[in-house]
């Protein structure tokens, strides 16, 4: 039994109804026909595969239905908090934004 | 759609929106997805049944999308249907009648089964500003479940916590019904409705039929849902 807060019902519903989605906060390129391969290569493919913390997209897949990001930590599972779309995290990103 | 006709869209009262009635007249048998399953109608329950389960077939169900801060959505929504917008995992009723929360921004609205094109209608005219009105009665369906056990028959057949600490009367919650979704009501201490798939609604009747056996299950609606049952036509003859 694992459960998880969804920020959209404000209440722990079981991990059964939810969905992980992949990294949080990706950005896409404003203008992909400018990127060069690579760019588009590390924005489509190229993930950081943190020790400790990371923020991820989860979707309330059998609830809701909404998109909203977890902070977690990779190594105890733990979860350190859950907020909504268009919200930013309380927790320092320093660990999980190294890529490019 | 062969047979539904569009005489009903009026394009002066709502423009750019085609509103069409789709309840087909009496000479084309509407049939529940559990039209098969046999449910005593007499609202007689055994003595030692103390669970009862039965559909309320062909209802209704309209899902309206819109920003419940903005007015003009929120009070259309209380002039057309008389209920006010309900809170996050909330539900209003009122006379034949109820609004449930779904989402933030989305609300399932159940009523009459022949009422279905003139609720619509009157929304539409009602409703201001960026909004949904979708009728998805062709879609899903309610099963009831009643009785000294039904609670217990949800508590092996979800994971959702449903102590009446935690599920108390007029609550909704969408979660996890056997290996499908439901989005489950507590209508009183013993009464509960769950909206299902069309498609999974055998797979959940037959689910709960199985989990509540061993409580002693009535199929078939109580005399208290018999009396109140609005009146239409339901074809029960089996293919
Ligand atoms: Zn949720």
């Amino acid at each position: 039994m694992f459960y998880i807060y969804c920020p959209y019902c404000g209440e722990h519903r079981e991990e059964e109804e939810f969905h992980a989605k992949g990294q949080a906060h990706l950005a896409r390129p404003k203008d992909p026909d400018a990127c060069s391969d690579e760019e588009w290569g590390n924005f489509l493919y190229f993930r950081p595969n943190p020790r400790g913390l990371y923020h991820e997209l989860w979707v309330h897949a059998i609830g809701c239905r909404k998109f909203f990001n977890i902070a977690r930590d990779t190594q105890t599972y733990e979860i350190l908090e859950t907020y909504r779309i268009g919200e930013s995290p309380k927790l320092s990103q320093s660990t999980d934004q190294q890529q490019s | 759609m062969s047979d539904v006709t569009n005489t009903a869209v009026d394009s002066t009262a709502t423009p750019g929106v085609a509103l069409m009635d789709q309840q087909p007249d009496d000479s084309v048998p509407a049939r529940s997805p559990l039209h098969h399953v046999a449910q005593a109608q007499t609202g007689e329950v055994s003595a030692n049944a103390r669970v009862s389960i039965w559909e309320e077939p062909l209802k209704t169900h309209l899902i309206l999308r819109g920003d419940a801060a903005a007015a003009g959505f929120r009070e259309g929504v209380q002039a057309a249907t008389g209920l006010d917008l309900p809170e996050p995992l909330q539900s209003q009723s009122k006379g034949d009648w109820s609004l449930s929360w779904i989402t933030p921004d989305e609300w399932l609205l159940v009523g009459p089964g022949d009422q279905a094109f003139t609720m619509e209608s009157r929304l539409r005219e009602q409703l201001e500003g960026h909004y949904a009105v979708v009728n998805v009665g062709g879609g899903q369906s309610i099963v009831r479940l009643s009785g000294t056990e039904a609670r217990s028959v949800l508590m092996k057949s979800c994971p959702y916590d449903v102590h009446d600490r935690h599920f108390p009367v007029g609550k909704v919650v969408t979660t996890v019904l056997g290996k499908t979704q439901a989005t489950l009501r507590r209508l009183g201490d013993n009464d509960w409705e769950i909206v299902v798939r069309r498609s999974f609604a055998d797979y959940i009747w037959r689910w709960l039929l199985d989990a509540a056996s061993e409580h002693g299950v009535h199929t078939g609606p109580l005399l208290s849902a018999v009396k109140g049952q609005a009146s239409h036509k339901t074809d029960t003859s089996t293919v």
